[in-house]
């Protein structure tokens, strides 16, 4: 018999850290390999297909990019959330409530030059988003109330108000009877930054969000405070770090960034809010986190990772003539075999052989 | 006698460290054998290849003539090796029986067949004289008779030798003597005992034969009635002991006082009408059973809970709103009970786990909250220079470090901050000989600069070594301090077990 355990590693060396997400990519898209055969289509052409219609042209790479925008935001407040054991799997109601805060002050009550107005709009979008958590993260610091179900509820919520203002108070006379909200002004809208294509500076913010959110994680003592409460809360009291302040400073942060993901959506691919605005950015995010194993750097890549797949998905689709379905399968297997491989990083295997013999 | 259990040649590597080193014994029919050295000596390792938890790089385990089936505990069970871990791993919220009969049934049986394991629980009991209620609730019991029902556990399968993981641990003197009564019948009753653990005086009271592990490899071998305590001590550490002794310290002025504090809640034991007071420069011993209110009372004296009714005076009837935070700004130091889930953080590295006191100090940081590294890793050096806390570098996390060094780094990361009053909990707990030793060096040394120390502690040995007054908690109540000079173990023993409340 010969069966096998799990030591757990020392140290993860930084090459296996790179190379077991790629593998596990790869063992999903064998997977997903599968059930395009049983769709009736050839699999390597398929991805073929997959990668040509998220990466093959100016416009198609532009395209996935755009996409990434509100993923790698969502992805960012999902990771920070995490790494201090924050649960909030709420950022698909704090980028709709980004997305009110851009509709109410972007369309018409405050023009400023365009200078102004962007940072402006991402602010309101920012605070909009963390003000959503706020009350929530309260309730689980003074009461203890679970955040898991708290912040995923409010989802639901958020998304009926949305509703309820679209085709009521704050519906677009303009729009011909659609459910949606007056147009942002010009000088709110976030420029092109690739001519002829959908791809907004929306990305660039998105990017130097990432990057600033890995260097306050990893040099400075609020992200040292996050990560200890993480890891430790209790040890992390008994040393003297405020759990409390360090738990709403998450909190904040990580609504905050769900709420840049409504204005890059309103303000930059849209211009104007929709009902279908997010077609469950929020949960993406959550993946994306996940994927990048909460490192913020590696979500910008995991971002634009789900990004071609959704992007490419539909070219495949009428390629290939298999569903477009097919996209949320290859996220759901990465997932899983992302989530296998962290054991892997953290473990080793030692196979323990048959010993009757000697 | 006959030999029972042989290992011959065990070998066990982790990367390029022996963690045991072709180590050879045997334990006879009806002894009881003690295994003795340091944490991280092997100990733990060696277990758990007998266990068939662990597949040795080489060599073997023969018990009664049959080799055993490494990395797979139902074989050793199955032979008849049963061990009793230092941790319970019982369901509080089931019965005695149903706790006995957890695992033995295969999840698809419809029924469980109580009445036999009721008959054979109580025959058991009777036969080793380990009394205890079928019926009862395992939240109920005390914890005495918990490891009574770990025991009954592994005997209930049929075991011939009984492997006891630091079995003491919890129990007041007065229990231990009688655990040591059932060892002794059990072994004349023809079982074997292997015991493990690190206080000396009890193994040299209860074991026919001893064997010390030091670094991996089988250092010594002797029978108990031809062995010398310090010599044993001695081959556990591989030098040396010197146990500190206590200087007489002029006392300062009063740094804390209690008065009258109680405390209720469902989550922590309840105490009541508590008075302390504390000067500098004092030890004052708090004496008791695991459960009566210690931990309670070390997290009202830190400020991490907020007491019901009552006073909490520092200085001169200096009162702050009860912070953890706060009570640390006032120069308290606090050394937590459980080292491991409240002391530090194990995933993260020596250097930060060393600076997570002083991150309000701008020290350690500019005036953008940026973290000044080099800063901090001369710090983390020099704190691990001072407080001799071995490790192989300050970027390793500290869930590598063995139990004294995790000890040392918490104790020596508070004295960096030179506190005026200490509250240790529990400090030597689970620490080896050496490591004890220098623990309660540094907490002498303290003293000697003029902090207070309430050092809770269920070591008696410790309590009355080197502290200047004890007193005994039980049952959530406090009694008077009593000067050391003046009393024994025999006295504090008793109020331990209630006496005088």
């Amino acid at each position: 018999m010969v069966t096998f355990r799990l030591e757990e590693r020392e140290r993860t060396s930084y090459p296996l850290a790179l190379i077991s997400p790629l593998i596990a990519v790869f063992i999903s898209l064998v997977l997903a390999g599968l059930l395009i055969i049983l769709a009736g289509a050839n699999p390597v052409q398929s991805y073929y297909e997959l990668m040509k219609g998220a990466f093959g042209s100016k416009n198609a790479f532009a395209e996935t990019l755009a996409r990434a925008t509100p993923i790698i935001l969502t992805g960012l407040a999902a990771s920070i959330a995490f790494r201090a054991k924050f649960w909030n799997i709420g950022a698909e109601g704090q980028l709709y409530f980004g997305a009110l805060a851009t509709t109410m002050f972007g369309t018409g009550l405050i023009v400023l030059p365009s200078i102004l107005m962007i940072p402006f709009l991402f602010i309101m979008g920012a605070l909009a988003g963390g003000l959503l958590l706020l009350p929530l993260v309260l309730l689980k610091l003074y009461y203890k109330v679970d955040e898991v179900v708290t912040t995923l509820l409010l989802n639901f919520v958020v998304v009926l108000l949305v509703s309820y203002l679209l085709e009521g108070p704050w519906k677009d006379p303009m729009s011909l009877g659609w459910p949606q909200g007056k147009s942002v002004v010009d000088s709110g809208i976030l420029p092109q930054i690739l001519a002829k294509t959908r791809l907004h500076l929306g990305f660039v913010i998105a990017v130097f969000t990432a990057l600033s959110i890995w260097l306050i994680m990893n040099k400075t003592i609020i992200g040292y405070q996050i990560k200890s409460v993480g890891s430790n809360a209790s040890a992390a009291s008994h040393s003297g770090l405020p759990i409390f302040k360090t738990t709403l400073i998450v909190a904040l942060f990580s609504g905050g960034m769900a709420g840049m993901a409504g204005v890059t959506e309103t303000a930059g691919l849209k211009g104007y809010l929709t009902l279908d605005l997010s077609p469950g950015f929020g949960y993406a995010g959550i993946a994306v986190a996940m994927l990048a194993n909460l490192n913020p750097l590696g979500v910008i890549f995991s971002g634009i990772f789900l990004a071609s797949i959704y992007v490419g998905a539909d070219a495949m689709s009428r390629a290939m003539n298999v569903p477009t379905y097919l996209a949320d399968v290859i996220v759901g297997l990465t997932v899983l075999s992302i989530l296998l491989s962290l054991i892997f990083i953290n473990f080793k295997i030692k196979f323990i052989g048959n010993r009757d013999n000697d | 006698m006959e030999n029972l259990l042989k290992v011959e040649k065990i070998t066990k590597k982790f990367g390029n460290f022996f963690a045991n080193h072709e180590i050879n014994f045997e334990v006879r029919k009806g002894e009881v054998l003690a295994i003795l050295g340091e944490n991280g000596a092997g100990k733990t390792t060696l277990m758990n290849i007998l266990f068939g938890h662990y597949t040795p790089d080489s060599g073997n385990v023969i018990f009664e003539g049959h080799k055993i089936d490494f990395g797979n505990t139902n074989s050793a069970i199955k032979l008849g090796i049963g061990m009793v871990h230092q941790h319970f791993t019982l369901a509080e919220n089931l019965t005695v029986l149903e706790n006995i009969m957890i695992g033995k049934q295969s999840i698809f049986s419809l029924s469980l067949p109580k009445k036999d394991a009721r008959k054979k629980l109580l025959r058991l009991s009777e036969k080793y004289g380990l009394p205890i209620n079928p019926d009862s609730m395992v939240t109920d019991l005390s914890v005495s008779e918990k490891q009574r029902l770990e025991i009954l556990k592994t005997l209930f399968l049929d075991c011939k030798l009984l492997i006891l993981d630091e079995p003491t641990a919890a129990l007041t003197p007065q229990e231990t003597e009688a655990l040591f009564a059932t060892v002794r019948e059990m072994v004349e009753l023809g079982l074997s005992v292997i015991l493990i653990s690190h206080k000396l005086n009890e193994i040299l009271r209860v074991s026919d034969r001893i064997i010390v592990l030091r670094d991996g490899a089988l250092v010594g071998e002797v029978n108990t009635n031809s062995a010398v305590r310090s010599e044993i001590a001695e081959m556990i550490v591989g030098k040396k002991i010197e146990y500190p002794k206590k200087q007489d310290v002029k006392r300062k002025s009063q740094y804390l006082q209690l008065t009258d504090i109680s405390y209720k809640s469902l989550s922590f034991p309840a105490v009541q009408n508590i008075n302390l007071t504390l000067s500098g420069g004092q030890i004052l011993g708090i004496a008791g059973v695991a459960g009566n209110g210690q931990t309670t009372l070390a997290k009202l004296l830190s400020g991490h809970l907020k007491p019901s009714s009552g006073e909490v005076l520092f200085y001169e009837n200096k009162k702050v709103n009860t912070s953890p935070k706060s009570f640390m700004n006032l120069g308290l130091a606090y050394i937590p009970e459980d080292r491991n889930s409240d002391g530090l953080v194990g995933e993260m590295e020596i250097w930060e786990n060393v600076i997570m006191t002083e991150i309000d100090t701008p020290y350690f940081r500019n005036k953008f909250g940026w973290i000044n590294k080099s800063k901090s890793f001369e710090r983390a050096t020099n704190l691990c220079n001072l407080y001799d806390v071995r490790m192989q570098s300050i970027r390793q996390p500290c869930r590598l470090l063995s139990g004294g060094n995790v000890q040392k780094l918490l104790l020596g990361r508070w004295l960096m901050r030179s506190p005026k009053i200490i509250i240790a909990c529990q400090p030597t707990r689970g620490l080896d000989e050496g490591a004890i030793a220098s623990i309660q060096k540094l907490l002498l040394q303290a003293r000697a600069k003029g902090s207070g120390i309430v050092l809770i502690s269920e070591d008696l040995d410790e309590l009355l070594s080197i502290s200047d007054d004890v007193a005994v908690m039980y049952k959530g109540a406090l009694s008077e301090p009593i000067n050391t000079e003046q009393t024994d173990k025999l006295s504090i023993g008793l109020m331990m077990a209630g006496e005088g409340f």
